[in-house]
């Protein structure tokens, strides 16, 4: 044998054996949410469990994740090999064939996932990310101030019932505002919970030839109630709040009601971060006409671009991630009230769960009734509860958000904003060829 | 009133003035300061708390959930070395511009200012599609890249004015000896104008120090600087605002103590020159 075939089957060992160790590393777009904390807080448990592959880990502020994985999934630029996304990306980025498909085979026990959650992640019945926490919305209330005002609080109550409750507790003397709303523009803001609100009011964003419905008797009841009830019995400053503003509000002992995201619920019932942990109360959210996606309905879920690398490492993480075992995981770690609900049916069977979380039935029977194909009272041509999944409605519902934000303000009367709101929503559904 | 009680009332209603405006730039810096020691229960509480008993917690958390010391370097790496390529690149720019100038070097200087008005977003997906073909997402030399072009512009701005205060003459006697257009720059201007370059630097790093759009933008998990740290403490669900102070705080320390050093220089740089 010559030195120089030595040195090739040398090479050849060499290379076998380092191929052999060779580690697989994924990288993971992330929010900064407390169950993707906890996530990411595993990651040892997962090399434990799968040690060829290292997961590496990018979190991100909102805003800016959508911005980044858009551009790296519609570029194809392969930053990323599981991205944090959406009810609103999932169904249209699988359709433009950017997604993988998630890998339901075997033990992962499809089924077991909320129907509602799983259709709304799907395009054409295929699966394109994997449901890693769910969330409808719901009314949280205090039970002490409502009791204090004699009032009432139940499941789908009358918007009519709501406001009057709201009057009731009203004390702004004390620093109680009557109910506490999103205001802050945006379409995952304001109109994620005046979408919800417009659909029991009996609006739609589309008509079936797509053309913009802002300007309807539905649109406008629906906007001249909420910033009437929000002017006469909400917290100042009300134009400037979402979530957090809102979550903040209400853990300070504030906010005689407010309905947003049934994850909520954890953060006011936790003692370690509410002042008003064990008096809050909570229904299923109110209606007017219809009682048709009056809630709504989101998940963030975790999607392979189509552009990765490592797809099988992506898949496995994917899977293990959302698996009924990873919920076993975290109620082991951190028990069973820090679990992320939202997603497997049998999360809400077990008793443990129902013992550790009071909102549990409550939350189950929100998600349970949003239903994202039948979400309007006249027929609509979208999907989506709070949200139209078209790429259009990014633009769409935040210019609507901002009109709306301003009528909550006082900069524009509720017809200007709303009639404002369509022209732009006209003109973009134009540009975009719907007609 | 007399003359001297007039200039007294004047000199007391500019420190007052001064005073203010001073302690109304510091209060945001003060108020992260504090909150970063809060609960974040404490932190969002109405009306906001002044006293309050200080926790670590919030510094173990980032502590725990980001690699502060990658970030930091990157930050380091990214910041000196866009800083020092801007600056190979203005000197003789600028030279060439002081001492020896044509007919459109003023329409060239004022060109590169314009470029400073278009907003970054605009030029967003081409950067960002050249980057990816580059192999430079994610990248520290990527970013280098961009903080330099980002920088450069001022840069040379301020060194052009420098070297226009340099008195012709020296440079005259220079060339009487023998100096070449090289020599002149490297043994006249530069030894000369040391205080003006180093506080063009100082001025550059503390720019890309605290650049966010592109940093966020352009990488990911290995080349992802602090500013990137602190936007991953945001939150859609969740309190986060004394977690994201710590982090805020951790992130600003090394530019506050580095401006602290060097603040001489830095005001130096910001009243003296181009952008005077």
């Amino acid at each position: 044998m010559t030195s120089l075939s030595k040195t090739a089957i040398a090479c050849a060992v060499s290379f076998a054996a380092f191929n052999a160790f060779a580690e697989t590393q994924i990288t993971i777009a992330t929010v900064n949410n407390g169950h993707m904390i906890e996530m990411q807080k595993l990651t040892p448990e997962f090399e434990k469990q799968y040690p060829d592959i290292k997961l590496k880990w990018v979190t991100l502020e909102e805003g800016v994740l959508r911005q980044n994985v858009t551009q790296d999934i519609a570029n194809g630029s392969g930053l990323y090999d599981v991205m944090t996304i959406g009810m609103y990306e999932a169904p249209i980025w699988g359709e433009r064939g950017w997604l993988e498909p998630v890998d339901t085979s075997g033990d992962y026990d499809v089924a077991d996932i909320l129907p509602s959650i799983r259709g709304g992640l799907s395009y054409n019945g295929t699966m394109y990310a994997a449901p890693f926490y769910g969330e409808s919305s719901m009314v949280m209330y205090r039970k002490d101030l409502a009791e204090k005002a004699g009032v009432t609080i139940g499941d789908r109550d009358s918007w009519e019932h709501i406001r009057d409750a709201a009057k009731a507790m009203n004390d702004p003397a004390n620093g109680v505002y009557g109910i506490c709303l999103r205001g802050k523009a945006g379409w995952g803001d304001n109109m994620a919970f005046l979408s919800a609100m417009a659909n029991s009011f009996g609006a739609r964003w589309f008509d079936m030839d797509w053309k913009p419905q802002l300007t309807t008797d539905a649109w406008k009841n629906t906007v001249s109630f909420y910033v009437d009830m929000m002017n006469n019995y909400g917290p100042p400053g009300a134009s400037g709040n979402s979530f957090n503003e809102n979550l903040a509000l209400f853990n300070e002992g504030k906010c005689g009601m407010w309905i947003d995201a049934t994850i909520a619920a954890s953060f006011v019932t936790d003692p370690k971060q509410s002042k008003v942990a064990d008096k809050v109360g909570f229904a299923q959210s109110p209606y007017a006409v219809t009682e048709k996606g009056a809630n709504w309905l989101w998940s963030w879920a975790l999607g392979i671009p189509a552009a990765t690398k490592n797809a099988e490492a992506a898949q496995t993480f994917v899977r293990w991630a959302t698996s009924k075992e990873y919920i076993k995981l975290v109620a082991e770690h951190n028990g069973w009230g820090a679990v992320p609900t939202g997603t497997r049916t049998s999360t809400y069977e077990n008793p443990a769960f129902q013992k550790a979380a009071v909102f549990a039935d409550a939350e189950l029977k929100a998600i349970n009734s949003a239903n994202p194909n039948d979400s309007t009272l006249e027929p609509s041509p979208y999907v989506g509860v709070q949200f139209a999944a078209i790429p259009e409605f990014q633009a769409i519902g935040t210019t609507t958000g901002q009109m709306i934000s301003g009528a909550l303000s006082g900069s524009l009367s509720v017809d200007e904003a709303l009639e404002s709101a369509n022209r732009s929503a006209d003109r973009q559904m134009r540009q975009a060829g719907y007609y | 009133m007399t003359l001297t009680q007039q200039r007294k009332l004047k000199t007391l209603l500019v420190g007052l003035a001064s005073w203010t405006v001073a302690l109304l730039l510091f209060f945001p810096i003060f108020w992260m300061f504090i909150t970063s020691f809060k609960t974040e229960l404490q932190a969002i509480s109405v009306p906001p708390q002044l006293f309050f008993e200080p926790t670590f917690e919030n510094f173990s958390i980032v502590q725990e959930r980001s690699d502060y010391l990658k970030h930091a370097w990157n930050s380091v790496v990214t910041s000196f070395g866009a800083t020092l390529l801007a600056l190979i690149i203005a000197i003789p720019a600028a030279y060439s511009m002081a001492f020896f100038p044509g007919k459109k070097t003023k329409d060239i200087l004022l060109w590169m200012l314009s470029t400073k008005m278009l907003p970054a977003v605009g030029v967003l997906v081409p950067i960002y599609i050249l980057s990816r073909d580059y192999g430079l997402l994610d990248s520290k030399l990527g970013l280098v890249i961009i903080f330099t072009l980002m920088n450069l512009p001022i840069i040379v701005w301020m060194l052009f004015s420098y070297f226009k205060d340099l008195p012709k003459e020296i440079l005259e006697a220079a060339r009487m000896d023998g100096a070449t257009p090289w020599d002149e720059m490297v043994r006249v201007v530069l030894p000369l104008s040391v205080g003006g370059i180093a506080s063009t630097g100082l001025l550059s790093i503390v720019l890309c120090w605290n650049e966010a759009f592109w940093s966020l933008n352009l990488t990911a998990s290995e080349a992802a600087p602090l500013t990137a740290m602190i936007a991953s403490y945001s939150s859609p669900e969740g309190l986060f605002w004394a977690k994201l102070s710590a982090a805020s705080t951790l992130a600003c320390a090394p530019i506050v103590i580095f401006g602290w050093f060097c603040q001489k220089q830095l005001v130096q740089g910001l009243t003296f020159g181009a952008v005077k």
